[in-house]
């Protein structure tokens, strides 16, 4: 009898400890990237480290280190519903090309134009970055300046069409960051750009 | 890089200064709460502020959500992080380099759930973003991924 209640009592105990030792303190879940490009993250705790490298990979975290685990969609959805639906719009980002030498807009980016006005106007506060580019055709001077116009160009289209402007920065990079590597001098037109990022 | 500054004339740094005061307060910010719902704070040098859709956020902000509440930011990297109810999220550190994308972002998760989008940073450098909770270290090598704390 008493052997018995020994036995009882210490598999109690064992019980006890297995699920003090598990105490869960949190979940981590790697969720598919919504352009298919590599996911990977690394866990670590003073127990022990985990690598998640496929989408709902999971860990959950306990005090003797992250137990390897699989979740769902739906328990995502359960657990952090709130939070992804918090989730604000992910950043756009348009180029809009130049005629050689000018701040008039190519035929082809004046209809992008109102692509990028549709992104900025469904955010509650956009904030948006306009920063212009030039070839390597003529001076630093000549293209700081013309850079500077074709984003400012950008930003008075933005504005007269409603834009707030406190929500629009514009740089002018000049001719010091090609997307096209060129020798000074060479007229390029995918150089000839107003990068506008939509925040 | 040559630096133009040194080949313009007197007139022109001043309205470059004058430009780059403008473009400051976009600049200092590291990003800018875009969703709010409920009850969401943020503690900012001891004092605790009603967060707002649009508020700048700076570094050491500490975010705070209430049984209702839930908020999402965009950080300067294009980072999302985004917390639901009951959470504590301190943006402990972030330096960005927009020109190189170099960068550091260090948050911890106190307690309640996290979701996040990595930016460039993370792409930049797999080494450079990281998010605690009071157990774990998480190194982000990209991209999108929950957490939580404290339960």
């Amino acid at each position: 009898m008493n052997r018995r209640w020994h036995a009882i009592a210490s598999l109690l105990l064992a019980a006890l400890l297995a699920a003090c030792a598990s105490k869960p303190q949190g979940t981590v879940v790697l969720l598919p990237d919504s352009d298919g490009r590599d996911t990977a993250l690394q866990v670590r705790q003073a127990g022990g480290e985990l690598l998640l490298d496929k989408p709902y990979a999971a860990a959950q975290l306990t005090d003797r280190g992250p137990v390897a685990a699989s979740s769902s969609a739906e328990q995502v959805q359960a657990r952090f519903g709130a939070a992804l639906a918090a989730r604000p719009l992910p950043p756009q980002q348009f180029t809009l090309y130049f005629v050689e030498g000018k701040d008039e807009f190519t035929d082809e980016s004046k209809r992008a134009f109102d692509s990028v006005f549709g992104e900025i106007a469904r955010r509650p506060v956009p904030d948006v970055l306009v920063i212009g580019h030039t070839d390597k055709v003529g001076t630093d001077v000549f293209n700081d300046a013309l850079s500077r116009q074709r984003a400012e160009v950008v930003r008075r289209a933005l504005l007269a069409r409603g834009i707030a402007p406190d929500n629009i920065v514009v740089v002018g990079r000049g001719k010091r960051e090609p997307v096209v590597p060129t020798a000074d001098g060479v007229a390029e037109a995918r150089n000839r750009r107003v990068e506008i990022l939509v925040r | 890089m040559n630096d133009p500054i040194c080949r313009l004339r007197p007139t022109r740094i001043a309205g470059l200064a004058l430009a780059v005061a403008l473009a400051l307060p976009a600049v200092a910010d590291i990003g800018q709460v875009k969703t709010r719902k409920g009850q969401v704070s943020v503690e900012r040098k001891g004092q605790l502020l009603p967060a707002e859709v649009g508020m700048a956020l700076e570094a050491s902000d500490t975010l705070k959500t209430g049984p209702d509440g839930a908020v999402g930011i965009t950080m300067r990297d294009n980072s999302l992080l985004s917390a639901g109810p009951n959470s504590i999220l301190s943006l402990e550190r972030f330096e960005f380099d927009a020109a190189t994308s170099q960068g550091r972002f260090d948050a911890q998760l106190q307690r309640g759930t996290l979701a996040v989008v990595s930016g460039r940073i993370a792409k930049q450098s797999p080494q450079a973003m990281t998010v605690r909770t009071p157990s774990a270290q998480l190194g982000v090598r990209g991209t999108d991924f929950v957490v939580s704390a404290g339960e």
